[in-house]
């Protein structure tokens, strides 16, 4: 038997809102057939009447009483409903305190301005577009998402690098900065260490392993697998190293990539010598010229590549610099290195260590055929000459016996304005020229002569090759070199990498310059926040090392509607 | 090739800077531009006879019998139907009106006027809550409700705000925002407000003491009293935005109770028009969604101008309409930040830190971002002649934001 239940409240407001409410929670509630919640007012009664609400209760409220009415299917479900009266008004509604989700970056930058970066996680073909949003909007892009093509990623690192923003990636995996992870990142100690990769793993593994071995990070740059390819030409390895030489926290940087484009690496090393600090490089798989060339340090693997940037962060070398090369004193036009060897192995790894620095050394007797020597008695541009090849000893004595063709060739070179530097080698021993210094010293001397004459300078560097107990006495010929005016060492690779450094330097070929609008330094200084476009576990990762964060409810633009996505874009292009 | 930035800049620029004033009451047919005596208004876009919405066709008939055009339903239907009596949408007429929004030659109407840019609009005086007009009820008790309107709180009302020279609605709707209105479905604050500042001036030029208690009293206990006011205001800041080249603002969003239709800035007096949506409500006593005429009325010039439903984070109780909390209240206006154009300049919300209402519907940020304008509004029942039925949220239908934006790039060469 239906069951009408009323309770009259006096001198109570609620917002009609909130009446209406009630009444929906009464109505829904098990055993009640309706409900009627209002002030007492003629219309309201009329209408609680017109709907079968009524109870002669009802029609003596007045308009400042609350009236809540119900009808029950029985006077227990009736009696129920009403004693819950007070729940439902005062029942608190739960995720009040759940943060607004914005649905755009632009909408999340208007919430987290001080961001600086923007992790896009979103579907291949959608990536480039938000991307492309997160620049407009003068932000750094973590681009985990794969299946953007090159000519996108061409593209946008193109924008990146005219606005002078990073774009890491696309596929890159990880990335460090200021001490928080982006993506798949470890937990790594801030240090002094800078790393700039290709490969997630590879920064994974590297920043891992300087953490184990007690060093630590400054920051991770990640670039994307396919940034040293010739076509991406490694924009982002480029801007990454810059930037990291011009952090004063990194002392020291590494670079890691899989095997890039000889082109690219070049171009990339080049950039790297300017870096001022020393730099650890680990490019995998390709073959190592030198253990060291300047402030570049070349690793074995990964392992190595972490024990050398830790090592190197502990005990900084003195950096050479050009500065301390005297360039002044050569003349316009001297620019030339003439090797002039009587020894074939030596001349060989002149070539050798030498190709480090310079793009073409000829030589009679090359490592490259390419760069064979025309005519071996008339040097051209950077070469070496093995005098001991069998074309100079037909008839003649080994140069490691007779000091004259050398001397003679010495001259010529001295006279010619565009040498700058001539490499000699001094080889003593049993079997070799009683006392070579005493004839090469003094030809050293008067060449120099000669090109002081001319108005120029002449470096002569002169490489000693035997012991203190051989019967012409190492330090006898060192000290003989050294008076006649040569630089001497007793080390064929030193010698190599100083005539090196200072034919680069002179001939200008050094290249390495970075065009691009430089990335602001202050951007990857600041404690780091971002937004997150795409996988909502980047954001959480990002709140759990305690970095502020925004995640965006995304979705794809206009629906996926391809007509209008285009008319959008080139609305957005031509303005 | 047209720079739509700066078209928009400009659009909303003008919009914000519209200074309405409501500066008198008169009878429609002696202001409303265009109006004549075989004109009825209506709210939305264009709308023939048989396609018209329950709660309109009651709203026209209860009109002409008011009017004393008709004597009963049959004696309209053939004014309506035949073509003798035209009906024309109000947004034609520089004017607007609640739910069915119909405006009659005789019917007193306010006069807001843009200070700024000298344009007027226009629109009738309101009737309160419930059975009424506007939401499709003629019942004599209605009529007798709109002849009393007409014949003493019209007049007064006129009376009264010439005196006091004019009340300014831009200052008192920024008022209202900072005391929990939301400038459309709640304008409890602002209805008072505009009582307060009315009173002392009705006192003076009422005839007698029990007239201006009279008027006094139905102001104040209609917590709609000035939702008509501030939708012309509205429309006077959307008609100072409307007609700039190039511009992807929308300056009307209206409903009929059968369409849905925008105007876009650049795109002149064209309509773009859909279907109009089923409201997300909670019901009065004994009412159910099944009672529920579709979406209808111009107040949504209020979200347009940027108030309403994007400013609902000034006014949280209103979300108990949708059983939300009041983060959602929140969540709605930050979402309408995504696909406005600007932050009003006098219109802010103190828990956003006093940031200014979303304004200036951009509808190249509607179709990227996917994301609906957000109405709130009455509902009322689908047969002519009950009335409101329930409040709650409503969006406009997807399509008539992606045939305006084709439509745009057809025009401007996209």
């Amino acid at each position: 038997m239906a069951a009408i239940k009323v309770e009259i409240r006096s001198g109570v407001y609620y917002d009609s809102a909130v009446l209406m409410q009630l009444q929906r929670s009464l109505a829904s509630l098990p055993g009640i057939e309706d409900a009627g919640v209002v002030m007492g007012t003629e219309s309201n009664k009329e209408l609680l009447a017109h709907i079968d609400l009524t109870t002669p209760e009802v029609e003596k409220a007045q308009p400042n009483d609350l009236v809540i009415v119900v009808r029950g299917v029985d006077e227990k479900a009736a009696t129920e409903a009403l004693g819950k009266v007070d729940e439902l008004l005062t029942r608190k509604k739960g995720g009040a305190e759940q943060a607004y989700r914005p649905r755009s970056i632009e909408g999340a930058n208007d919430m987290l301005p001080e961001a600086s970066w923007v992790l896009v996680s979103v579907a291949g073909r959608y990536a480039a577009g938000v991307a492309r949003e997160a620049m407009r909007l003068g932000k750094h892009v973590f681009l985990f998402s794969d299946n953007v093509s090159v000519e996108e990623e061409i593209a946008l690192k193109q924008e990146a690098a005219e606005k002078g923003l990073l774009v890491m990636g696309p596929d890159c995996g990880t990335a460090l900065i200021g001490g928080f992870g982006l993506g798949f990142a470890n937990k790594v100690r801030r240090g002094n260490i800078g790393v700039v990769a290709a490969a997630g793993t590879g920064l994974q593994h590297v920043t891992s392993r300087i953490h184990q071995l007690g060093g630590g990070i400054t920051h991770g740059i990640g670039t994307g697998g396919r940034d040293l390819s010739e076509k991406v030409g490694a924009v982002t390895f480029r801007q990454g190293i810059e930037l990291l030489s011009r952090d004063p926290e990194t002392k020291v940087i590494v670079l890691v990539s899989k095997p890039p484009s000889p082109k690219v690496a070049e171009e990339v090393l080049k950039l790297a010598r300017r870096a001022g600090k020393p730099v650890v490089v680990n490019f995998i798989a390709r073959p190592l010229s030198l253990p060291q060339m300047d402030n570049l340090y070349f690793a074995r693997g990964l392992d190595h590549a972490a024990e050398l940037a830790v090592e190197l962060s502990r005990n900084l070398p003195a950096l050479e610099t050009d500065a301390d090369l005297g360039l002044e004193r050569f003349a316009a036009g001297q620019k030339y290195l003439r090797g002039l060897f009587s020894g074939g192995t030596l001349a060989y790894e002149a070539q050798h260590i030498l190709a480090s620095y310079l793009p073409k050394v000829y030589a009679n007797a090359p490592i490259n055929k390419e760069l064979k020597l025309p005519n071996s008695y008339v040097s051209q541009e950077h070469c070496i000459v093995d005098l001991g090849e069998d074309e100079f000893t037909q008839g003649r004595l080994h140069p490691m016996m007779d000091n004259e063709l050398r001397i003679r060739r010495l001259m010529e070179e001295a006279a010619d304005p565009s040498v700058a530097v001539i490499l000699l080698d001094v080889v003593i021993g049993y079997g070799s020229h009683p006392d070579p210094a005493s004839e090469l010293g003094p030809a050293v001397a008067k060449a120099k002569a000669l090109a002081k004459e001319a108005g120029r300078y002449l470096e002569v560097i002169a490489v000693v090759c035997g012991t203190d107990e051989d019967p012409q006495k190492l330090e006898a010929q060192v000290q003989q070199m050294k008076e006649g005016g040569a630089w001497v060492s007793t080390s064929n690779e030193e010698a190599m990498r100083y005539a090196g450094r200072l034919v680069r330097a002179l001939s200008q070929e050094a290249g390495g310059e970075f065009t691009m609008k430089p990335v602001d330094l202050t951007t990857l200084q600041r404690p780091l926040a971002a937004i997150n476009v795409g996988l909502e576990s980047f954001a959480e990762n990002l709140a759990a090392q305690g970095a502020p964060v925004i995640h965006v409810d995304w979705r794809p633009p206009a629906g996926g509607n391809e007509r209008l996505m285009s008319i959008l874009e080139r609305m957005k292009q031509r303005q | 090739m047209v720079d739509i930035e700066k078209a928009n800049q400009q659009a909303v620029e003008q919009m914000m800077e519209a200074r309405p004033v409501v500066v008198g009451v008169a009878p429609a047919i002696d202001v409303i531009p265009g109006m004549h005596r075989d004109l009825l208004l209506h709210a939305g876009p264009p709308v023939t006879w048989d396609r018209m919405a329950g709660p309109m066709k009651g709203a026209m008939v209860g009109a002409l019998i008011w009017e004393g055009r008709a004597k009963n339903w049959d004696e309209a239907e053939a004014l309506l139907s035949s073509g003798k009596i035209k009906f024309e949408p109000c947004h034609e007429h520089s004017a607007v009106g609640p739910m069915a929004g119909v405006i009659s030659p005789s019917m007193m109407v306010y006069i807001v006027e843009n200070k700024t840019h000298g344009n007027k609009a226009y629109s009738g005086l309101n009737e309160g809550r419930g059975k009424v007009l506007r939401m499709g009820a003629y019942s004599e008790d209605v009529l007798a409700r709109l002849t009393w309107m007409n014949e003493v709180l019209g007049p007064v009302s006129n009376a009264a705000l010439e005196a006091m020279g004019g009340l300014d609605l831009r200052t008192l709707l920024g008022k209202a925002l900072h005391m929990g209105d939301d400038g459309h479905n709640r304008l409890d604050a602002a209805s008072i407000l505009y009582t307060t500042q009315l009173a002392p001036w009705i006192v003076k030029v009422a005839k007698d003491s029990n007239t201006a208690s009279e008027v006094i009293r139905f102001l104040g206990e209609n917590a709609l009293s000035i939702l008509n006011q501030v939708m012309a205001g509205c429309k006077t800041m959307t008609d100072a935005a409307h007609g700039i080249e190039g511009s992807t603002i929308v300056t009307v969003m209206a409903r009929n109770g059968t369409d849905f239709g925008i105007r876009v800035s650049g795109l002149g007096d064209r309509w773009f028009t859909g279907p109009a949506g089923k409201v997300k409500a909670l019901y009065f006593p004994g009412f159910t969604e099944k009672d529920a005429n579709p979406d209808i009325g111009d107040s949504t010039i209020t979200e347009t101008a940027g108030i309403g439903g994007f400013a609902m984070a000034a006014a949280p109780a209103i979300v108990t309409f949708i059983s939300g909390t009041p983060q959602d209240a929140v969540n709605t206006t930050l979402d309408m930040y995504e696909i406005t154009y600007a932050e009003h300049k006098y219109f802010t919300i103190p828990y956003l830190n006093f940031r200014g209402t979303p304004t200036g519907i951009d509808i190249r940020k509607v179709i990227e971002k996917n994301i609906l304008p957000r109405v709130n509004t009455g509902v009322a029942h689908k047969d002519p002649g009950v009335g409101q039925v329930g409040a709650g949220v409503v969006t406009p239908p997807q399509n008539i934001f992606e045939d305006a934006l084709v439509a745009f790039a057809e025009q401007y060469g996209f």
